[in-house]
């Protein structure tokens, strides 16, 4: 099983191509959980509710970075909007994008203008900033809220298959390659929907918890309750798809899963059985499972969630992993394998990817300081 | 009514009479050139090639010539050649050509067939790489070539995964998606592809699917061949003649 065709001895798609479906499922994850509490009215998720729009805000920023990087004509890189091949599903990237950035933006201007207003009354570089933002606009009276409320909750309800859409359709650039038999499969539209999802929630717990106590406030209990069950019903739903597209194909024993059953034992059985299932799906799953089903003390479910959110974060991370280079170290020849691990300092390597994955909580930070993120946190004392 | 429906019924027969016509006259140019018309209907030349592996003998003079004619980087391949070993329990072994230079070891012990099989693209009717092409870089020419826009080409990979015979590649120096290209500049004005003129073997023969006279479409009619994974509906333009089934 040494058989490569000669252009494979690298893969094309190295840890940027890794990093994009991961970003995009931070965005599609966190901003449905935006959209739990302005659509589906689940109150206890308020306390993270516009810094959850803020984070898929600006994931979504980010999310074309890696691409850039990727690209050997980024110069060219808007050719796929203005000469877009609409029989290919990466066509689509440029339009979904756009459309689902012009969502979020809006959705962030009408739910946040009222701290916008508030910001833009003050002085200085900031208040001017607030000012070009709305436009000039400052007024504010109860009917403007509440058509500002109206307008968010449509565009929060017109985001949610948006952002579907963005995140399945990655899935499906991938199980719409038959040429590959590791990745072709119409699951994998579903199963990037529901693994953005858990990365999202993951994102959003983690992200809170390290904010909360730098800044020495109360967590919000409920919403941390409210979270965990979530990501623990999304989780179970995301690894279970996993395990099922997995035990599909190895049940029907095809020719392909010859192949397909090497590529784990020999190629992917750290990252992918031990890694990626056995300890950061299943630890996760327990540890929120404990938390879902027992009322624990505070402290102990703040730990073991933050644990299992951050775990989960490697999980859906591993799982892009072994989703996008896994498929590139099966030769076409289904006779060979070859291998890939990014270098620390090249153009499309690990240190480019960890600055590209830290740039958006800076932005974060950022925005947090031009508008409050969690205006009604409560100090610990 | 008596009236309308002698009208129709005279109406119906003058119909039929049309479309009698109608059937006769366009049949004998539709049979005469349903044999002959490949691609879009297009006239002209509609190129493909056969590879007639039992005459290879792995020189990879194929490899040198297409890398001199077309100035290919080290490490990527337009064109390269693979020999297959199939052992006594049916094993099968494959090692490929990665350098212009390269020299086959000789085989030790016994085995129970061995050839080499030359690989390029396969120039697809049905290109799943011109499929996914997010901004229609990779087309196929009316005379049935593949090629890459090189004008147009963004460098995503995304063909480079989808094509089925790893035939793509991102070119190291341009960084834009690379492979065979028929020799193009060559075949349009008359010469052959420079693989096709440096095998010293006439392992490669390119010709015009869409002319009954040409070498291809008599070695087609007279000789099996075997197409690589036709199973994807690339409908692939590569005739590989009598080859084993063992080669992917």
């Amino acid at each position: 099983m040494d058989f490569v065709f000669p252009n494979e001895q690298n893969v094309t798609w190295t840890v940027m191509i890794v990093l994009y479906p991961y970003i995009t499922g931070l965005v599609a994850g966190a901003f449905i959980v935006s959209s739990l509490y302005h659509v589906f009215g689940r109150v206890e998720l308020k306390a993270v509710a516009r810094f959850s729009l803020a984070s898929a805000f600006v994931f979504l920023l980010f999310a074309p970075l890696p691409l850039l990087m990727h690209l050997g004509q980024p110069q060219r890189a808007f050719n796929i909007m203005i000469t877009p091949n609409f029989n290919s599903a990466m066509a689509g990237f440029g339009f979904i994008y756009t459309a689902y950035l012009i969502v979020v933006v809006m959705e962030i201007w009408f739910v946040m203008r009222h701290s916008f207003i508030a910001r833009a009354r003050g002085s200085g570089p900031i208040a001017w900033l607030c000012r070009v933002i709305l436009l000039g606009n400052l007024h504010e009276d109860d009917s403007t809220r509440a058509a500002d409320h109206k307008i968010a909750k449509f565009l929060a309800g017109l985001g949610i298959p948006m952002a579907c859409l963005l995140h399945g359709y990655v899935g499906f650039l991938f199980g719409s390659l038959k040429a590959n038999p590791w990745w072709s499969t119409p699951l994998m539209f579903v199963i990037f929907i529901f693994s953005a999802i858990v990365s999202g929630i993951a994102v959003l717990i983690f992200h809170y918890m390290i904010v909360a106590r730098l800044n020495g406030w109360k967590l919000d209990q409920p919403c941390v309750r409210s979270m965990t069950k979530y990501l623990w019903g999304f989780m179970i739903i995301a690894v279970s798809l996993e395990l099922l597209e997995l035990m599909s194909i190895a049940y029907k024993q095809t020719e392909e899963w010859e192949v397909l059953d090497m590529l784990i034992r020999e190629k992917l059985w750290i990252s992918y059985v031990i890694l990626q299932y056995l300890v950061f799906s299943l630890i996760p799953f327990f540890l929120l499972g404990i938390n879902s089903l027992f009322n624990l003390r505070d402290r102990i479910t703040n730990a073991m969630v933050w644990t299992a959110a951050t775990m989960l974060l490697v999980q859906v991370l591993l799982m892009r992993w072994n989703v996008v280079v896994g498929g590139q170290l099966v030769s076409k020849s289904m006779r060979g394998f070859t291998d890939y691990f990014p270098g620390l300092w090249e153009k499309e390597g690990i240190a480019v990817a960890v600055v590209i994955f830290t740039l958006p909580f800076g932005i974060l930070w950022v925005f947090n300081k031009i508008v409050p993120l969690f205006p009604d946190a409560v100090s610990r004392d | 009514m008596g009236d309308k429906r002698n009208t129709s019924r005279r109406e119906m027969l003058k119909l039929m009479a049309a479309g009698s016509a109608l059937l006769v006259f366009p049949i004998g140019p539709l049979l005469a050139s349903e044999e002959r018309q490949h691609g879009n209907g297009a006239k002209g030349p509609y190129w493909a090639y056969a590879i007639d592996t039992a005459r290879c003998i792995g020189c990879c003079a194929c490899m040198r010539g297409c890398r001199d004619e077309n100035d290919v980087p080290e490490d990527v391949f337009r064109t390269w050649v693979e020999r297959y070993r199939i052992g006594m329990d049916g094993e099968v072994r494959v090692d490929v050509a990665t350098s212009i230079d390269h020299i086959f070891e000789p085989i030790e012990g016994d085995v129970a067939n061995a050839f080499f099989v030359p690989k390029l693209c396969n120039h697809c009717e049905k290109s799943v790489c011109n499929q996914v092409c997010p901004v229609g870089a990779a087309f196929n020419t009316p005379d049935g070539v593949a090629l890459v826009d090189q004008e147009h080409c963004i460098g995503c990979g995304y063909c480079v995964q989808a094509c089925p015979y790893g035939s793509r590649f991102i070119n190291p120096h341009t960084h834009m998606a690379n492979k065979c290209t028929f020799c193009y500049h060559r075949i349009t004005r008359g010469l052959a592809p420079a693989c096709v003129h440096s095998c010293p073997r006439e392992v490669r023969i390119y010709g015009d699917l869409n002319d009954p006279k040409s070498k291809l479409s008599i070695l087609l009619r007279q000789r099996s061949y075997r197409l690589l994974k036709p199973e994807l509906g690339t409908h692939p333009k590569c005739y590989y003649l009598g080859l084993g089934r063992e080669v992917v």
